[in-house]
This record gives structure tokens, sequence and C-alpha cells, in this order.
């Protein structure tokens, strides 16, 4: 079986349990993207496939061999570092070849490789500088390019934007992902930024606390949330969750909306004041409080029309209301919820 | 004038006294060195006109006693020093980078040896060596030295490791690098100054040793610490020669410092200005 497959892996620091018995598939030729908050043990586990740090007990297969206990570089992947950790005493060049150096490759294969893999980032006027004399852009390009000399079998990559500007990082998401396409290569990503994990999956996969709480598409996961935490945690502005009558009404402990199916309507169930609202061009956001202090998110048109301290009226676009019982699981559309409030 | 040039010049002028008065010392055992013994001894004293001589050199040199006490203090050094930095710096890598939770201790336990006065532990190290027939012998003393220092080493170059970040190493790895080839290329590049000026450390401090160099080395090993205490005794009241055996046993250390100071500068202050 190719690709990466990990069964129970766990790893312990000190008490504190950094991952607990993950089962997970990541698909061949995928891209699959690891998100959740900070220290939720989406770094640990890739910091594991990696080999850079031991499994305690579990699995990882690697095109379909186990290679829980063998030696990072063994394992044929390649990693690019949040702080892009290049070799500073080497010049561009020199880094994108000296795993291939190591390896004791002839010199002009070296060569042909390095040349190749500049040429595909656009590094090629930069091969004989320095890595202090490149901008973060340009190093996050040399990192990316140092793992593709290589030609692995996986990439690895740890947050590699967060220390970018947004349009740099706007930018770099899309070659990442254009780059992956075109090599067809399976790609691990980790971020907490969950826009990130939605624009550049195909298969997302949410941490919390060391465990995972759902995998799947990123559409899937945003129409179907497993539970209220996922819900919560994808999607911007986050989904709007309601307690009390309101989700009484559906039979729930909680039931949440997402902003844009929360609809301005002067005949809707439920009575709010305009906060303010945010104009950003083509659309809009309404922050809104209920009567009984609920804080509200609505998505609208860029041409929307209403003004702080202003009462309105807001539905639910039908079909469009994710339930969740107390425990915070979601609940599916035709059962009931046994926990009523 | 403003106040900011003046208190400019007030610090000038405060800093060049500081140098001269720690310098004076040395700079008068210099000058003293070519005069003649009369003139050494000559009250008030010359301070820069009197007869320059070389005649103390040669005299100092004549008898091939410094040669030899030059090699046996080069190898004492050297060896010792070398010695401490193929410990000290695989030492260093673990607990800067493969920490445990002991590390701490660890390090505060090694520091702690340093504490005890090296006269509490002579006598059973010399019985040790005189049995061991270890008195007298360079490579005796350049063991010992390089216990001594060990503890000093280990623990400059874990500060100056752990300003290398892990990750760089990570990428080694990853890359496929073996421990010694991350140590070696990647690493001790990196930490090339914290590397030099440890190493300087200790072999000045090695090579000033006396207490062990006079106690166990008499004849066939003895440095030059051993030298110029043996040169004081018999030839005491020449000054002068006495002072050129001194400028000849410290400037092997000076030259070398002088020659590496821009990378011991940076490898002292080393986080400060990074």
């Amino acid at each position: 079986m190719s690709g990466i497959v990990l069964q129970g892996v766990t790893k312990r620091f000190g008490d504190h349990l950094a991952t607990d018995a993950i089962d997970l598939v990541i698909p061949d030729g995928a891209f699959t993207v690891f998100v959740g908050p900070s220290g939720c043990g989406k770094t640990t586990l890739l910091r594991l496939i990696a080999g850079l740090e031991d499994i305690d007990s579990g699995r990882l297969l690697i095109d379909g061999v186990d290679m829980a206990r063998t030696s990072p570089a063994a394992r044929g992947l390649a990693m690019v570092f949040q702080s892009y950790a290049l070799y500073p005493h080497m010049t561009v060049r020199a880094n994108l070849g000296f795993a291939l150096k190591l390896a004791r490759r002839p010199a002009a294969e070296i060569a042909e490789r390095v040349e190749g893999a500049a040429a595909m980032l656009n590094l090629t006027p930069l091969l004989d500088r320095r890595p202090a004399a490149l901008s973060g852009g340009q190093r996050q390009r040399v990192a990316i390019g140092r793992a593709l000399v290589r030609e692995p079998r996986a990439f690895l990559f740890d947050e590699p934007l967060s220390n970018l500007d947004a349009e740099l990082r706007a930018q770099m998401r899309f070659e990442i992902r254009r780059l992956q396409q075109q090599l067809g290569i399976t790609a691990i990503y980790v971020t907490h930024d969950q826009a990130e994990a939605m624009t550049m999956a195909d298969q997302i996969v949410v941490f919390r606390d060391g465990r995972i709480e759902q995998t799947g598409a990123p559409l899937d996961i945003y129409r179907n949330p497993a539970n209220r935490f996922v819900a919560g945690f994808i999607g911007s502005p986050r989904m709007n969750f309601l307690t009390g009558p309101i989700a009484a009404d559906y039979g729930c402990a909680t039931i949440g909306v997402r902003p844009e199916h929360l609809l301005l309507d002067p005949a809707g169930a439920v009575s709010a004041t305009v906060q303010t609202v945010e104009h950003l061009g083509s659309e809009s956001f309404i922050h809104l409080r209920t009567r009984s202090g609920e804080p509200l998110i609505a998505r609208g048109t860029h041409d929307l029309d209403v003004h702080p301290e202003e009462s309105v009226r807001l539905r639910f676009a039908t079909g469009r209301v994710h339930r969740f019982d107390a425990e915070g699981r979601a609940v599916p559309a035709n059962n009931t919820c046994l926990e009523t409030v | 004038m403003s106040a900011r040039p003046r208190n400019r010049a007030i610090a000038t002028l405060l800093a060049w006294g500081a140098s001269l008065a720690i310098a004076f010392p040395l700079l008068w055992t210099l000058l003293t060195s070519f005069k003649t013994e009369l003139e050494a001894v000559a009250f008030p004293p010359r301070f820069l006109s009197f007869d320059w001589t070389l005649a103390n050199y040669r005299g100092a040199l004549a008898d091939g006693e410094y040669l030899h006490a030059l090699v046996n203090s080069v190898i004492i050094a050297g060896g010792s020093s070398a010695l401490v930095l193929a410990l000290a710096i695989p030492a260093a890598w673990a607990m800067a980078f493969a920490p445990t939770r002991r590390t701490r201790s660890v390090l505060l336990w090694m520091l702690s040896t340093k504490m005890l006065p090296p006269v509490g532990v002579f006598i059973p190290i010399f019985l040790f060596y005189r049995d061991w027939g270890l008195l007298d012998s360079r490579i005796g003393i350049a063991l010992l030295l390089a216990a001594g220092n060990l503890p000093i080493a280990a623990w400059m170059l874990f500060s100056n490791f752990r300003e290398v970040p892990g990750e760089i190493l990570e990428a080694a790895r990853m890359d496929g690098a073996s421990l010694r080839q991350e140590i070696v290329t990647v690493l001790a590049p990196l930490a090339l100054p914290g590397i030099a000026s440890t190493f300087f450390l200790v072999f000045t401090l090695a090579w000033n040793e006396s207490f062990w160099s006079l106690n166990l080395a008499t004849t066939e090993a003895a440095p030059l610490t051993a030298f110029i205490a043996a040169f004081s005794s018999p030839q005491g009241l020449f000054w002068a020669r006495l002072s050129a055996a001194s400028i000849l046993s410290i400037a092997p250390v000076l030259l070398i410092g002088w020659l590496c100071q821009r990378q011991l500068v940076r490898g002292l202050t080393f986080g400060a200005v990074k």
C-alpha cells in the first residue's frame, strides 16, 4: 500500500500526552493539511512522521514499510521548517545540494538537480548568495528547493508561511499547491490557519488535545462538521452558536449557523441589535447582539444598508442549521436530540 | 563644547587610564627586559632613556632550558586543550540539543568541581601518579589540566551552542547527515567563534597553570611556568634577565590572542550582539 499510514501512534512528553493513539491514512499524491489550535499535537505528529521525535508506541507505514524506528534521512521524506532552517554558512547552491552531497552523488548529477530545482523556483540568479542576503520569500523558496532536490517520497511542511507578510503568504500558498500538483508528490502541511487548510488541502485533519477531531475534504468538513469544536474552528468568520430557547426549538442543546446562512428578514424569528458593520467592498459583516446578549455575525452583500443601534430581525437559511448535543457532537438532521434542554 | 563630546573625552581618558594601570606591570617587565642589570635596579628608574640591549634574551636562551620548557608548554597546553574540545563539544551538543530533566543539575555539578581547591586532592593524585609512572610526564600533566578545564569548556560551548537554532541541525538530519557530519559540517562552522574562544581560554589556562606543573613536573616535563619559577631562585637578583625570561614565556600566548582577537571578541560576546 502506498502513501503514509499511521496506526495507534502515541507520543508522551513526561506526563503530557502529545498524540493519543492516532490512526490516519495520508493518501499517495494528495495534499493533507493538519490544522488545529497551538498545542494540539499537529506539529508533534509531523515530527514523529519525519523521525525527529521517537514514536512511543504505534506503527508508521511509509509505502507499506514500517519506518517507526528508521532514521529521518532513510525515510525519504523532506521537511520545510517554519524558520526555513537554511545553512547560513553555505551559498544557496550548497544549501540545495547538501543532501545530495551527503549521499555522495556525482558532482555532475548534483549540479544538474540543483539547477533544475533552482529554475523551477526562480532561484537561478541567487545561487551564489548566502541566506543572509535573501528576502523572506526567497529564503522560503530555497527551503522548498532544498526539499525538492531530494526527490522525496513526501514533503512535510511545518507552518512554512507564518513568517511571511499577508500578500506573500497568499502567493506562496498558491505556488506550493501548484508545485505539489505538478509533481504529484504526497504532502503533509501543518498550519493553525484554517484559511490555509481550506484553500490548499485535498484532505484536512482537524486536531485537538492530541486527538483527531475530524478528517475529510475541505468542503465536507465545512458543510458537515463532526462536532462543535470543528464547526467553530473551520470557517471565517466563525460559526454562530446559539443556546437556550432558540436551540430548544430545534430540539437541541446548541445550534450553529454560519454567517452566510444568517439572513436579514423582517419576518424572521430572531430579533437582534446591530453593533457594527464591516464593509469589505465585495461583501460586509454585520456584528449583532441578540436580546439575550449572545453575539452573532451575519455575512451580507456589499450594498447592505443597516446601521449601528438599528434593530433587525433574522432568520436561518433553510436546512443550514447545525445541531449539537450537550457533549458538542453533531446531531444528524433526521435524528432527534435526546438531551433536549 | 557640548556635554556629549566632553563625556566622551572623559570616558576615553578613563578607559586609557584603566588599561594602562592594568598593563603597567607587563609593560614595565618588557622595558626591564631590554635594560642592563645595573639599569634595571637603578633608582630612580629610567623610563626610556637607557641603553637598549638584547643581552638578557641571549642569556635567558643560552642554556637551552627555555626551548625545552617552551616545547613542553606547547605540547601540554595544546594537547590538553585539544582533548578538552574533543570531549566538551559532544557533551555540549548533548546538553544543548538533547536536554533531559537533569541537564541543569549536570551543568551545576560540573561547575561545582571547579570550587574544589586543587591542593585538597594533591596527595591522592600525587600517589596515583607515582604508582602509574605519570610523575614528570607531559601526558600526565596534560590529562590533569584537561580534566580541570573540561567543566569551563563544556559550559562555554553549551551557552554558545544554544544560540544555534536547533532546526538547522534537524534540517541536516533530514538531509541525511550522521551525528558526526551534523557536528562537523553544520554546528562547528556556525559556532566557530565560540569554539575558538573556548580553545583560547583553556589553552591560556593550561599555559599559565603552575600548581600542578610545579609539583608534578620538575625536569623532563617542566613547562614554562616551572622554568620561570626555577629561574627566579638562583638568578632572582638578575631582574633584567628574569624579565626577559618572563616575556619569552608569555609571548606565544600574546601572539595567538592578538592573531585571533576578532574571533575572540565575537565568541566572548556571542548572543549579546547576534
